[in-house]
């Protein structure tokens, strides 16, 4: 399988899909549908090209696999990339729910559907690449043009706020990203390499760790969201259509955690130690005081983007506990994460599309004329609060193991999770589905229509099976994260040996 | 024996996915039938493996599933481990399902949403039987958190009620609270013993504390929220956790609010999940723990003095309550400390025993009561009730077994009595006889609180069914006795209701002790309580029946003989009256310190935290700023996107610039 460059395939195919949507014309009834099936087509091909990658991915191998490599330019950046056990659920998961973007724009997208798509298989290209990129310029490119696409979905098919929203999420990230790119031309001046194989080997001194650290941490931190820099996001998911808010947080909050994964623990170890006592805080900070405040949301996409920053707030917590739970669970939450938020952005959109409001007021009773609606909503409100036996319980309990382990204060904090998740989780669900069905506007909805049954139905199958079944992303990961965490433990050992010699 | 382990464990289950996947395309009638015949077997089946394994010689039989959470060391796999203890829940948890699920086929008749109902019966019974079953920690907190999910969604049946909905949603998030312990307890375990598994903690657990005599303390094995605990501590502080999980779940004072406004849902899910199973599995946590419990006196301490304030304090709130079905949910809550309390004094048996028992005559109360209620057109307030002893017999004379059960009537001395005067006499004695600071007080409360559940249960008895009617004439003329399909299973309660604390007493609490239980409980090499309970004065022996005579007469006094008699105490001591009617207040003063804090809190939070400050001073800021020099707004919204691209070309082209620079150097 590693003759051919699967990679590279799978990351730029969507362009493929881009070039036969070009010759496409929407101002038919024809053509649209010729739109919508090249579309969901490629995105399809994309998502069975990367469980390909999944199934010949090596699991007891804790390095880079199914590597291409190719000098650029003889500038000493290079086209190199590769997968390993922390990536390539990553890739799978990217490919795994553009297919549901494309069929939850089927209807609600009326204008420019044809540059919608193309803005959405660029995107595709981009996201996949930054998981595969093992160069460090490649990765910034792909990291910061991803979010071009997104501006520009939200800026043109978003609700009547969408500029303050765009705007708002421009300043956020433009700020870390230039933090980053100095960061990363500091670390080739001091490494000599933009590889980031290379990088991972070279040991960067302890004062230089701290900047580059923080350089990225700015970047990343804003894209988590992490309190107090998360303001953008349930702007941004108000205002994206549904599609976009799907993607936003199914994949583009996993950059944020991947690049802490990928560069600040292992390239920056001693300065990640020093700085997680910070790390936590902020991420204990985030779990309780966005939970409280989404709890107090009038509108339903804010309060499930608010529920995103808390959950995020775990993945941070995990991974600054660099222990195994810690980090593999911080995966697995952000894997589960992606498609239960993804799932219950599709939920709202289901009603929004029928009613074209968001405000929780406008429900109540959906359960008597929407019963199937509100069994799937009830899975991934479920999946939402943790419950065992779904996905969301699983990141989340390996998290709390990793981080009562590290600290248990911050556990405890953390653990306060579980309670006002049932709060806020719950009480929207009551608002919404529970109740006589009284208001006139919601008296002639339909249940679920076969194209959403095909979007909602296997995500309840997926989000318990990974509840029940967890092992395929555990082994994946597990040799990975063991080298990662090792590494970390052994620099950091290292470093504390040094400082008690030079006593 | 494995065949039929996952048999009882899978099949209701299944009868779960079938009821609730097609409920609606074959129809409620196959719903009921698939699930209740899923269940006959199921109970069936319980009752070989209670013979095999309890009764019988095999010491554990243990079945392996699949793998499930596991990352490094954090090692959960699902696996059914049945033992002594697990085979006593089988039966109690699944015969009364059974009955339940029968009883439901007449009591829900009228109801639309069959198919649901039954569909979620049986996902309650297999959430159940993981708990039940568990191997490790995890899986029990799966069961845990599942029954918990079951009981949201049954109470929350008649989801057009807002009281039933806020009831779902209350019972969730307190049970939350309780589990926020527990899971901070499995946490703590894990760090500790190295494992979630009960077989490791079990074996490290005998030999983890240094024995006595070595020095004092030893050192610090874990930093719990600040404190350096060293082994001894460290049980300690973890049982606490654990048990606070046990204290939500079996609805513990302090965290007991959710259960009586759990009546919301159907009376049936009364019966099965918030008396006979579900609310004992804090119990069965305690029980199943035990080796750890057993090492830390502190813990043990904490279990007795909590059951015995929520025996009491349930007790005296049963006293006034006019809801049916209110009078017997604190009746079970206060039942449930009972059974703390013999846990808590290190009769693990006679917990388990009360355990047992409990479930066969509050089942029995709580379907008599939806009898009474079926029969009156669900009037469940007893001032509107009365004079039905004559119209409905077969439910008064079972009412009146599962009452003459709960408060224990018996013969003293002679080991002949109904299920709850053996097993509850058993606590009131080990509480007595045990060596424990608190146990003195908790024999004080226990008594008192044993007078009140026999005059709370007599009150019911007599406002129900003895008197002048008090319903409309209309409502009279409907009474109607329950078809047999609801009668059947009060028929087979009551023969447990009488006979479940004779036929086994012995066996849970008495001279074959070791081998029913076969090491599944725990004791200590000092705990010596079953053979110091035997040894206690006769008045303590006798004092439960005492007051359970006196509960008694009370009641006849006041409820047949001079009904003017509670009105006037009534109005006569206005502010007692008020603050037991009102539940000590606990609703209002969790409202006060936890429910609209929080919402303020997060209002505050979202307005001024994220709207002023953050934002504020953040993006808008930062907006304005460059309005006020620019003043152009319009170009401003339009133009940051090409901003943004700008600024990264530019980026990557001085980066790649500099490279190609750098590298021809």
């Amino acid at each position: 399988m590693t003759d051919w460059p699967i990679l590279s395939f799978v990351t730029f195919l969507p362009l493929a899909g881009v070039l036969m949507l070009l010759l496409t014309n929407e101002n038919s009834v024809a053509g649209r549908r010729n739109i919508l099936n090249i579309s969901l087509f490629t995105t399809l091909a994309v998502f069975v090209l990367s469980l390909i990658v999944w199934w010949s991915f090596d699991k007891s191998n804790p390095g880079f696999q199914m590597v291409e490599k190719h000098a650029w330019l003889g500038t000493g950046i290079s086209y190199h990339l590769g997968i390993d056990g922390i990536s390539v659920l990553f890739v799978v998961l990217s490919a795994f729910l553009m297919p549901f973007c494309v069929l939850a724009s089927w209807i609600s997208v009326e204008k420019r559907l044809k540059q919608y798509m193309i803005a959405f298989l660029l995107l595709e290209v981009f996201m996949i690449g930054v998981f595969v990129s093992l160069d460090i310029v490649l990765f910034y490119v792909f990291f910061e043009a991803g979010l071009i696409p997104m501006f520009i979905i939200i800026g043109v098919w978003g609700g009547k706020d969408r500029v303050y929203a765009s705007y708002k999420f421009f300043l956020y990230t433009l700020l870390g990203s230039v933090l980053m790119l100095l960061a990363i031309m500091a670390m080739y001046w001091q490494a000599g390499t933009t590889d980031i194989a290379e990088l991972l080997a070279y040991q960067f001194p302890r004062q230089m760790q701290t900047w580059l650290w923080l350089a990225f941490f700015a970047s990343f931190a804003v894209k988590m969201p992490m309190w107090p820099v998360h303001t953008w996001l349930p702007d941004a998911h108000v205002q994206a259509p549904t599609a976009g808010s799907v993607i936003l947080a199914g994949v583009l909050l996993k950059l944020g955690g991947y690049g802490f994964l990928r560069f600040s623990l292992p390239m920056f170890p001693l300065a990640s130690e020093y700085f997680a006592p910070f790390v936590f805080t902020l991420s204990v900070v985030a779990i309780i005081y966005t939970s409280l405040v989404a709890m107090m949301q009038s509108d339903i996409k804010k309060l499930i983007a608010y529920s995103s920053v808390a959950h995020m707030g775990y993945v941070t917590m995990g991974i600054f506990a660099a222990n195994t739970q810690g980090v593999q669970g911080a995966i697995f939450q952000m894997l589960s994460h992606g498609i239960v938020s993804g799932a219950l952005f599709l939920c709202v959109g289901v009603v929004y599309d029928r009613t074209h409001t968001r405000e929780i007021s406008a429900y109540g009773g959906l359960v008597n004329n929407m019963p199937k609606y509100a069994v799937a909503f009830m899975v991934f409100t479920m999946a939402n609060v943790g419950l065992p036996g779904t996905s969301g319980f699983v990141g989340e309990i390996t998290v709390l193991v990793g981080a009562f382990r590290a600290n248990t204060w911050v556990a405890f904090f953390a653990t306060t999770g579980v309670i006002l998740s049932a709060c806020y989780a719950l009480w929207l669900y009551r608002r919404v589905i529970f109740g006589a069905l009284d208001k006139d506007s919601l008296k002639s909805l339909l249940d679920l229509s076969g194209r959403e049954k095909a979007l909602l139905y296997p995500l309840i199958v997926l989000t318990i099976f990974f509840g029940v079944y967890p092992a395929p992303v555990f082994d994946a990961t597990a040799a990975s994260v063991d080298v990662l965490v090792n590494n970390y433990t052994a620099a950091v050992q290292a470093a504390h040996d040094v400082a008690l010699s030079a006593k | 024996m494995n065949t039929i382990i996952q048999a009882i464990v899978f099949l209701p289950l299944i009868g779960f996915l079938i009821a609730g996947l097609f409920g609606t395309s074959i129809g409620a009638k196959a719903s009921e039938y698939v699930t209740s015949g899923f269940m006959i077997i199921v109970a069936v089946l319980s009752w070989i493996v209670f013979f095999d394994v309890a009764i019988g010689e095999t010491e554990m039989i243990k079945v392996t599933v699949m793998r499930w959470v596991q990352s490094g060391s954090f090692d959960a796999e699902w696996a059914f481990r049945v033992d002594t203890l697990t085979a006593v829940m089988f039966v109690v948890v699944n015969t009364v399902s059974c009955l339940v699920h029968i009883y439901s086929i007449g009591y829900m008749h009228h109801d639309a949403n069959r198919p649901r109902f039954f569909a979620y019966l049986s996902l309650f019974t297999f959430a159940m039987l993981m708990l039940v079953t568990s191997d490790n920690l995890l899986q029990m907190f799966f069961g845990w958190e599942g029954v918990g999910l079951a009981s949201y969604l049954l109470i929350g049946f008649w989801y057009k009620k807002p009281s039933a909905t806020a009831a779902a949603m209350k019972a969730f998030i307190v049970n939350r609270v309780g589990d926020f312990g527990f899971a901070l307890g499995i946490f703590g375990v894990f760090v500790l013993f190295g494992s979630i598994s009960f077989e490791t903690i079990f074996a490290t657990a005998a030999t983890y504390l240094p024995a006595e005599g070595a020095h004092e303390g030893g050192e610090a094995v874990i930093t719990l929220f600040g404190m350096h605990l060293d082994k001894a501590h460290a049980v300690t502080a973890i049982c606490l956790l654990l048990f606070m999980g046990a204290m939500g779940k079996s609805a513990q004072f302090l965290l007991h609010t959710w259960l009586p406004d759990a009546m919301e849902g159907p009376t049936p899910v009364s019966a099965l999940i918030h008396a006979a199973t579900m609310v004992t599995a804090g119990v069965f946590l305690v029980a199943r723990m035990s080796p750890l419990f057993e090492l830390s006196h502190t813990a043990l301490m904490v279990v007795t003095v909590v059951g015995a304030i929520t025996a009491f304090f349930a007790a005296t709130v049963g006293l006034v309550q006019n809801d049916i079905k209110r009078v017997i949910a604190y009746s079970t809550c206060s039942q449930l400390g009972y059974m703390f309390v013999a846990l808590g004094t290190g009769a693990y048996g006679a917990g388990i025993f009360h355990l047992f028992t409990h479930a066969f005559f509050k089942a029995l109360l709580f379907l008599c009561a939806g009898s009474v209620i079926h029969a009156v057109d669900g009037e469940q307030d007893m001032r509107y009730m009365g004079g039905l002893r004559k119209h409905i017999k077969w439910t008064f004379a079972m009412m009146m077994v599962g009452t003459l059960a709960i408060t224990g009537v018996g013969i003293p001395f002679s080991g002949i009595g109904l299920a709850g005067f053996i097993s509850k006499d058993i606590i009131i004695e080990s509480a007595y006889a045990a060596h424990s600071p608190v146990a003195g007080f908790a024999f004080t409360l226990l008594v008192i609180a044993a007078c009140f559940t026999s005059f709370y249960s007599w009150r019911l008895i007599f406002m129900t069914f003895y008197g002048k009617p008090r319903a409309s004439h209309e409502v009279m003329h409907h009474v109607h006795e329950s078809p047999m399909v609801m009668l059947v299973p009060l028929f087979i309660l009551g023969i447990g209701a009488v006979f479940a604390g004779m036929v086994f007493e012995g066996r849970f609490f008495g001279h074959e002790y070791a081998e029913f239980w076969q090491g599944a409980l725990f004791t200590g090499p000092e705990n010596e309580i079953l053979e110091h309970f035997h040894h206690v004065p006769a008045l303590v022996a006798l004092s439960p029946f005492i007051a359970m005579i006196l509960g008694f007469v009370t009641a006849w006094y006041m409820y047949i003989r001079s009904p003017e008699t509670p009105k006037y105490l009534a109005n006569q001591h206005r502010g007692l009256y008020q603050f037991l009617l009102n539940k000590w207040y606990f609703d209002e003063l969790y409202d006060f310190l936890f429910v609209r804090p929080a919402k303020r809190i997060g209002t505050f939070l979202w307005k001024e935290g994220d709207g002023r400050v953050i934002d504020g001073y953040g993006p808008n800021g930062i907006a304005a700023r460059v309005m006020d020099v620019t003043d152009r707004v319009v170009r401003l919204q339009t133009g940051y996107l090409y901003h943004y691209a700008f600024v990264m070309l530019i980026g990557i082209a001085a980066l790649v610039t500099w490279m190609m620079l750098g590298s021809s150097f």
